[in-house]
């Protein structure tokens, strides 16, 4: 695992992480400039940008920390209706639209920091189902709630969200995440992971570590839904059901836990693979379970277990090497 | 008075089917460790063979009771061989893999047979044929609704002959054993991977005969009439301390009570989901295994 590495060795990639990401932006610019893609494509890559956010911060909690929670598609309401209200009653310039972001994260960060209070004492299958309660029971309030339209949902939401913003947000948490999982805090979530009595001997903060990470992910998530409330317009309660936790699920576990190339792979995959499908109607839901299956009972860790991009890179090189080296020797032999 | 006695069977009778399902959910998971999602669509699968096999036999035959013999043994033969299949293609490769890849797994078979019910039976909503036949009688001046102490009466017989071939029979001794200690259950000689077959082909037909229960008390249905039960009777078994048939039994009847009697108190009707969750939270807080659980290291 590339935890082990010394601050230097963080430094001396500064550079080309820079370069990679005004690569990426380059790119979008001109993609977006130049019209080659259809609007629908755009679409699609909007998806993207925004669940991979959301997976990212469920990642934090799910994979880094090694707990099953299910209280993501809570958070993404809790974004989307803090964002939506607060854009359109308070910021309704399009210049404002960061801190309605802004308000959408902080205000899944506090629940966020409520749902960390039960983990601290109840683990595994009990503690899934209480983030489940905390999901519906957010859901149940928003549907009773006549202030943001009940069932309806909210309608006439600004329409802020661009590609730009989409990805600027998506970059960000990139570099927080990976900045946070390389650092001594890191190390200390991998050591709640691994054994949580071992690491509290080793005078690791059980409490405060858990409660940041909770909050860190809520507020990755609640930025997320803030976004994709502001792409389509409207947000109803029923978007953020049963549906919504089981497909946070399946692009988490799809990329493989534990890494960030995986929650970008694992939203991507799962987007194109609901998009590109859509002539098939509900048959690609069909299409979609049966290629988990498969998936998981051949990488059962998922495309990107633990492992970066870059680890993978360099093993496939390694093991290139490694077949060429081999080779030599048997025909010297 | 008399309202009073109309919930009292409407609790038992709900209660009854939610601690049906949470039973069966439960010994998937004691004996197999995993939270079977997909649990929710077996459920989906026994209703729509209910319906087609008896649809078309009360084309035929006009005695409710064989119909409904014949419409539940084939719809337990269906669901026990899907069942064994799911097991066959999507958990047994992950045996060895962490817990909640088979989780994952099961996710995505729910999904599938989900949809594929969707896709062969339509989305349009089905009126189960009533497999019970629909009597009231009179006591004492009320009108006792026959049918549904009879759904009290069958689910109760089922769980207790559960009981009995968990308690009694060598299969259940070894399932005991399994979900015990599966390692050492393997040395004493007992083919873990069969009980655990036999596990799901249990929780089919427990699911078979739930579903026939609940579309008789129901009547209407569509293709994902399994994704509500499967979760509240998730929340029944976890309240109930999981991997317990005790304790599913009790939670889901707590569950089913709950469902009674907080529309009658609070105001709005969808409250009860909030006033369920916050019992299941607050006895979690308490007693972090459930009410009847014991502490044992966390299977996810």
């Amino acid at each position: 695992m590339a935890l082990k590495q010394s601050d230097s060795v963080q430094k001396s990639r500064a550079v080309p992480r820079l370069i990679a990401v005004g690569i990426i932006v380059m790119c979008l610019i001109a993609l977006e400039r130049s019209h080659v893609l259809s609007s629908s494509v755009i679409l699609i890559l909007d998806y993207i940008g925004i669940y991979s956010i959301c997976v990212i911060g469920i990642n934090l909690v799910n994979g880094y920390l090694g707990v099953f929670s299910l209280a993501h598609a809570g958070y993404m309401a809790v974004g989307a209706y803090a964002s939506a209200i607060a854009s359109k009653y308070y910021f309704t310039e399009e210049w404002m639209f960061p801190a309605s972001i802004l308000i959408g994260g902080l205000a899944a960060l506090i629940f966020g920091i409520i749902v960390a209070i039960p983990s601290m004492k109840v683990k595994g299958d009990y503690l899934a189902i209480i983030t489940l309660g905390f999901t519906l029971i957010l859901q149940s309030i928003f549907q009773n709630m006549s202030f943001v339209g009940a069932s309806q949902g909210m309608n006439d939401i600004p329409k802020f969200t661009n590609i730009y913003w989409i990805f600027g947000c998506l970059l960000l948490s990139i570099y927080v995440v990976t900045t946070l999982i390389n650092s001594k805090f890191g190390r200390s979530i991998n050591a709640i992971r691994e054994d949580q009595t071992a690491a509290m001997l080793v005078s690791v903060n059980v409490k405060r570590i858990k409660i940041t990470v909770f909050a860190i992910s809520a507020f990755l998530i609640g930025i997320s839904g803030a976004l994709i409330s502001h792409l389509l317009a409207y947000t109803s309660p029923a978007a953020y059901g049963f549906s919504n936790i089981v497909e946070g699920l399946i692009m988490v576990y799809l990329g493989g836990v534990g890494s960030i190339t995986g929650a970008i792979f694992g939203s991507a995959a799962w987007q194109l693979i609901i998009q590109l499908f859509k002539d098939f109607g509900t048959w690609r839901w069909v299409i979609g379970g049966s290629m988990l299956c498969i998936i998981m009972v051949i990488l059962p860790k998922g495309v990107f277990g633990y492992k970066e991009i870059g680890g993978v890179v360099r093993d496939l090189l390694q093991k290139v090497r490694d077949y060429r080296v081999k080779r030599k020797e048997s025909d010297n032999v | 008075m008399n309202i009073i006695i109309q919930q009292l069977i409407n609790f038992l009778q709900l209660g009854s089917i939610y601690a049906l399902v949470a039973i069966s959910f439960s010994m998937v998971y004691g004996i197999a460790g995993l939270v079977n999602f997909a649990h929710g669509s077996i459920f989906g699968v026994s209703m729509y063979v209910l319906f087609f096999v008896s649809t078309l036999l009360f084309k035929t035959i006009k005695s409710t009771w064989l119909v409904y013999v014949a419409a539940l043994t084939v719809a337990c033969v269906v669901t026990s061989v899907v069942a064994l299949i799911m097991e066959r293609v999507a958990y047994k490769p992950l045996r060895n893999a962490p817990k909640i890849s088979v989780v994952v797994s099961s996710v995505g078979v729910g999904m599938v047979l989900e949809y594929l019910l969707l896709n062969i039976a339509g989305s349009r909503a089905l009126r189960m044929p009533s497999l019970i036949p629909k009597i009231r009688i009179n006591f004492a001046g009320l009108p006792i609704p026959l049918y549904k102490i009879l759904i009290v009466v069958i689910a109760i017989l089922a769980m207790v002959i559960l009981n009995i071939v968990v308690k009694k029979t060598r299969l259940g001794t070894a399932m005991r054993a399994v979900s015990q200690d599966p390692v050492a259950a393997g040395f004493m000689g007992i083919s873990t991977s069969r009980v655990i077959s036999y596990a799901f082909v249990f929780g089919a037909v427990l699911a078979a005969i739930a579903a026939s229960l609940y579309g008789t008390a129901y009547s209407i249905f569509s293709y994902n009439v399994g994704d509500s039960i499967i979760w509240w009777s998730f929340i029944a078994a976890v309240l109930g301390g999981i991997g317990s048939i005790r304790g599913a039994v009790l939670g889901g009847y707590l569950i089913g009570a709950i469902s009674v009697i907080s529309p009658i108190v609070l105001p709005v009707s969808s409250y009860k989901d909030i006033v369920a969750f916050a019992v299941l939270i607050i006895v979690l807080l308490i007693k972090p295994t459930g009410l009847l659980g014991k502490n044992e290291s966390e299977k996810i």
